[in-house]
């Protein structure tokens, strides 16, 4: 168990981030694609079925290069464990001790792991799990049962955003969304939370449940306003060590039934530029506290939408904001790597809310979503599709990107 | 000596004081709302070019937006459908002598403070007339209501609750005699709109907007330091920008007035 971390000492020096090992070949990547989405997958020969590790070109067993990508079942026993008290690599440099162990899956490869402290010596059984590092690569740790908590371990909280003993910035608290996610948070033991509103003079429903909340601090915020922005950024940066935007501005509209750009121009201001002005002014900040302690600077979670993987005419003008929210977060998530903050991105389908009442069920609810993107943060997950129709959606997508397009277009 | 000469003389003097009655044009300023699913007027934003750097070695520029209702600003009558098909009725083709005109202040402060939702009725002017005298044709009629003293914070100067705005405003009728009896230029106050927070619920719907802008008059609203200008004697040059068929903008409202 890890105790609440010590109130920083403000005048110490803060250390800069180091990463571990970032390099992986190009089908290695596979492993870190499927972690990515909290997958354990391994390569399995389509000719022989053995599954592999480490990754390969070609079949160990009968060398054919018709290797497939494959959910994997995480058990394993493990062989051995080890401690490692040197290092040369400054990552590992800085954390030794650091417990490592050889797992023999039940799948078959037998695979190097880190240990979560719960995993007794060898032998033993063990589950195994696909993990994004603090460089965004997977690596694989061994775990004592499948609900091992991963942020109370000295080791595995490295790989995960766990919100517990941590600082959080929600900028829109005006929406059910919004308020559901602080209320997860604050139950996931975050530190502190602070709560964005717009347009202040409006009070909200739910303004004074927010304000009940012990950890919370509302405060006005407009991620329109370059100004505003920048001031809060001043005022917070130095803390956030979660940055949450739900902000979001949604129309249902596309291209022929809403004259005139103001709309689309509305929804790329939030939903697009929103995201620039708040990684502009927050990015530096978080960039700089990768390596503070406990509770570091962890991680930067973006709302996005299905629909930013495949324009969804009904709201055409929104899907492209969506779009291009989309894109950017992953220059983020380029430009957030070399200080190990994760950036997470959620692809949720139609929410349950005023812009939606028109498409039919399933639609996500304001709280589901909202533990969603929590448990993203636990798990340490990059991409989130919650929802029905975003997993659906997802799967149609990544069989046929075209098919899909073709399909949403009549 | 000429007019001219003696205003500049009445200036450079001191005898004639310069009263801004505009406020700051500022992002945290607060905003008309309409319903979330109708057309919006934006916001006022502001984005640096560039502050002696890299963008821009020697110099500091801005680039900013807004809607032309943002701010303390101009009403044109092409702003209402009652106005659509005037002649001269937007900020560009309004004739420039309109931009200046004598003002008649009246002073509705303290029933303002007593109720939010005070409308301003034909029987105060007619009171406030016997006191100061009548109000002459072509001259704005202000309303000062204080209201713009609220304007550093924006939930008060906004005033929202669950049944909407509350601000106070003229009435029907006071907006028809000002209009048909007074041949008014305009009428301007202190809040965000020219009509009362509740104005929706008057017959017609914002009266003021209606008739005002229906008989080729001019608003003007989010004034301020109307309490410094007197009940007579005052003018206003309130020049919008010329905006192809505007149907108003933001500008600087001055009042001119003597010293006694």
């Amino acid at each position: 168990m890890l105790e609440r971390p010590k109130r920083k000492n403000p005048v110490l020096r803060t250390r800069l981030p180091t990463l571990p090992p970032a390099a992986r070949s190009r089908i290695a990547l596979g492993l870190t694609a499927a972690a990515a989405l909290g997958r354990f997958e391994l390569q399995q020969c389509r000719d022989c079925g053995t599954v592999q590790y480490p990754p390969r070109e070609a079949c160990q067993q009968c060398l054919s290069i018709r290797l497939d990508w494959k959910p994997q079942p995480p058990g394993g026993e493990l062989l051995a464990a080890t401690v490692l008290h040197h290092s040369n690599d400054l990552f590992f440099r800085e954390r030794l001790p650091w417990r490592l162990g050889l797992v023999k899956l039940d799948c078959g490869p037998t695979v190097v792991a880190h240990l979560h402290e719960l995993v007794g010596a060898a032998p033993g059984r063990v589950i195994v799990a696909a993990k994004l590092d603090r460089a965004g690569q997977a690596v694989l740790v061994a775990l004592p049962g499948k609900e091992a908590n991963m942020a109370e371990d000295r080791q595995l909280r490295e790989f995960t955003c766990d919100p517990k003993y941590r600082k959080v910035l929600v900028t829109d608290g005006k929406s059910a969304l919004g308020q559901a996610v602080v209320k997860v948070l604050a139950a996931a033991g975050a530190e502190l939370i602070w709560v964005g509103y717009a347009e202040p003079w409006k009070k909200f429903a739910g303004f004074d449940d927010l304000r009940k909340i012990p950890q919370v601090t509302l405060l006005p915020l407009d991620v329109t306003d370059s100004k505003n922005v920048r001031e809060v950024a001043a005022e917070i940066g130095g803390k956030v060590d979660i940055l949450v935007n739900n902000a979001e501005y949604h129309r249902a509209f596309g291209i022929g039934n809403r004259a005139g750009v103001d709309t689309a121009r509305a929804e790329m201001d939030v939903n697009y530029f929103g995201l620039l002005r708040l990684a502009q002014e927050f990015g530096p900040a978080m960039r700089s506290r990768g390596a503070d302690g406990l509770a570091s600077a962890a991680a930067w979670v973006n709302l996005l939408s299905i629909y930013a993987l495949a324009n969804f005419p009904p709201h055409g003008t929104f899907s492209a904001s969506k779009a291009a929210a989309y894109s950017l977060a992953q220059c983020l998530r380029a430009e957030m790597r070399p200080a190990g903050v994760r950036v997470i991105n959620v692809f949720p389908g139609p929410l349950d809310d005023e812009w939606n009442q028109l498409l039919p069920p399933p639609k996500v609810t304001p709280a589901a979503l909202a533990h969603a993107i929590v448990k993203a943060l636990q798990e340490g997950v990059e991409d989130v599709y919650p929802g029905d129709v975003a997993q659906e959606w997802l799967a149609r997508w990544r069989d046929n990107p075209k098919a899909l397009e073709k399909e949403l277009s009549t | 000596m000429t007019v001219l000469a003696e205003l500049a003389k009445g200036l450079a003097g001191g005898k004639i004081r310069v009263i801004d009655l505009t406020e700051t044009l500022s992002p945290e300023f607060p905003h008309i709302s309409l319903p979330p699913e109708m057309g919006q007027a934006w916001p006022f934003r502001i984005e640096e070019v560039s502050h002696y750097d890299e963008r821009g070695p020697a110099w500091y520029w801005n680039n900013f937006s807004c809607g032309e209702h943002t701010g303390t600003h101009f009403d044109a009558p092409v702003h209402w459908v009652s106005g659509k098909d005037l002649p001269n009725n937007a900020v560009d083709s309004i004739p420039p002598e309109r931009f200046i005109g004598p003002a008649f202040v009246l002073d509705c402060s303290k029933q303002a403070a007593a109720d939010a939702d005070f409308l301003l009725t034909q029987e105060f002017i007619g009171k406030w007339e016997k006191q100061h005298g009548r109000i002459a044709p072509r001259s704005w009629v202000l309303m000062r209501t204080d209201w713009s003293k609220k304007s550093g914070d924006a939930a008060a100067y906004q005033n929202y609750d669950e049944t909407g705005q509350h601000t106070p405003g003229p009435d029907t009728d006071a907006v028809r005699f000002l209009v048909e009896e007074r041949d008014i230029l305009g009428f301007g106050t202190e809040s965000i709109g020219t009509d009362a927070g509740q104005a929706y619920h008057l017959r017609p719907p914002y009266p003021c907007h209606y008739y005002m802008h229906g008989a080729g008059r001019y608003g003007l609203q989010c004034l301020r330091n109307l309490d410094q200008v007197p009940p007579t004697g005052a003018i206003v040059v309130a020049a919008p920008l010329k905006i192809r068929n505007g149907s108003g903008s933001p500008l600087r409202v001055l009042a001119l007035v003597e010293s006694r």
